[in-house]
């Protein structure tokens, strides 16, 4: 399967992504730069963390014109699987391809460490191989993560089973404590409706080995080639 | 044509969590001005345009919000000024 990791001028977590598709999955990744006009035939698009344009004006609000997203809202109009991490649910949402926004963490405060995400539904292409309710740690790392919908929206990605990870604290619960920076209802990360695009904060690319703390973020790709059968 | 500046605010609307903004409140109830009720933290942002009137320069602002300036989904803009450039 052939991977396209889209590097912003900001991106950080590029080469992270690149790294586990490659290195880890040994699947085919393939760098393009915000600039270009061609997806070059990748089956799956990842916009990746990062500051893309320094975040200046919103988060990810600049991004959305960069020449390449253009390629990338064509892809996900196809139904093809678009994965943005961080930044890049930041983008993706501001490009329209999820509902709602990710707003300042309500503590003000960067957050930085190891958190923990329990699996809502595997019913997507991106959590089929985790079990139900499977607790995750991975990493998150963002001043301005805190998902940010009205009320009819969350609603209705509540009953779509649109919701796919959500914060939780060590017993498996969701807890105000837990949620690292006050998003709506303690969601970590969503699908769109037709199911093809995600987008999470916490970065499961950065917890793609054992020997950095956590391998849970692998099967999160690994549920991409299991849907082809790669 | 002439040259106009359009100045605008954008703030986080009503009712979504704004901790900017508490911070703030907090900080001016701690120097004492106790009758600050609620802050609200946003973007003062001054445009020159040029538009054949005041109207359309403001119109088009309006429509600069709307496509880039404010997210719709959490912040409410409104125009503050338009004068001559």
């Amino acid at each position: 399967m052939k991977f396209g990791v889209i590097t912003f001028p900001g991106s950080n977590s590029d080469e992270d992504a690149f790294l586990a598709i490659t290195d880890v999955l040994g699947q085919e990744g393939v760098k393009l730069w915000h600039k270009d006009h061609d997806l070059r035939g990748v089956d799956v698009v990842i916009l990746p963390g990062g500051f893309s344009y320094g975040d200046y004006l919103r988060a990810g609000a600049i991004a959305r014109f960069s020449p390449i997203m253009r390629e990338v809202v064509a892809h996900a109009d196809r139904g093809a699987p678009v994965v943005g991490i961080c930044n890049g649910f930041q983008i993706a949402c501001e490009a329209g391809l999820l509902p709602g926004a990710l707003l300042r963490n309500a503590s003000l405060q960067f957050v930085s460490e190891l958190c923990r995400v329990r699996v809502e539904t595997t019913e997507t292409r991106f959590s089929n191989q985790y079990a139900p309710g499977q607790i995750l740690r991975l990493p998150i790392a963002h001043g301005d993560g805190r998902y940010t919908a009205d009320d009819a929206t969350l609603d209705r990605l509540e009953q779509n089973g649109q919701v796919v990870f959500r914060y939780v604290n060590a017993k498996g619960e969701t807890d105000p404590l837990a949620d690292p920076n006050g998003s709506m209802r303690g969601i970590a990360g969503i699908v769109n409706e037709r199911g093809n695009v995600l987008g999470l904060m916490p970065h499961p690319e950065r917890a793609a080995e054992a020997i950095v703390g956590s391998a849970d973020g692998v099967a999160l790709f690994e549920s991409l080639l299991a849907q082809v059968g790669v | 044509m002439s040259r106009y500046r359009v100045a605008v605010h954008i703030v986080p609307r009503r009712g979504l969590l704004d901790p900017q903004g508490k911070a703030v409140a907090d900080a001016l109830h701690s120097l004492g001005f106790n009758g600050v009720r609620d802050v609200r933290v946003g973007r003062h942002l001054v445009i020159d345009a040029d538009a054949p009137e005041p109207q359309s320069a403001e119109r088009v602002v309006r429509d600069m919000c709307a496509k880039l300036l404010a997210n719709p989904v959490t912040e409410d803009f409104e125009i503050a000024n338009v004068e001559q450039a």
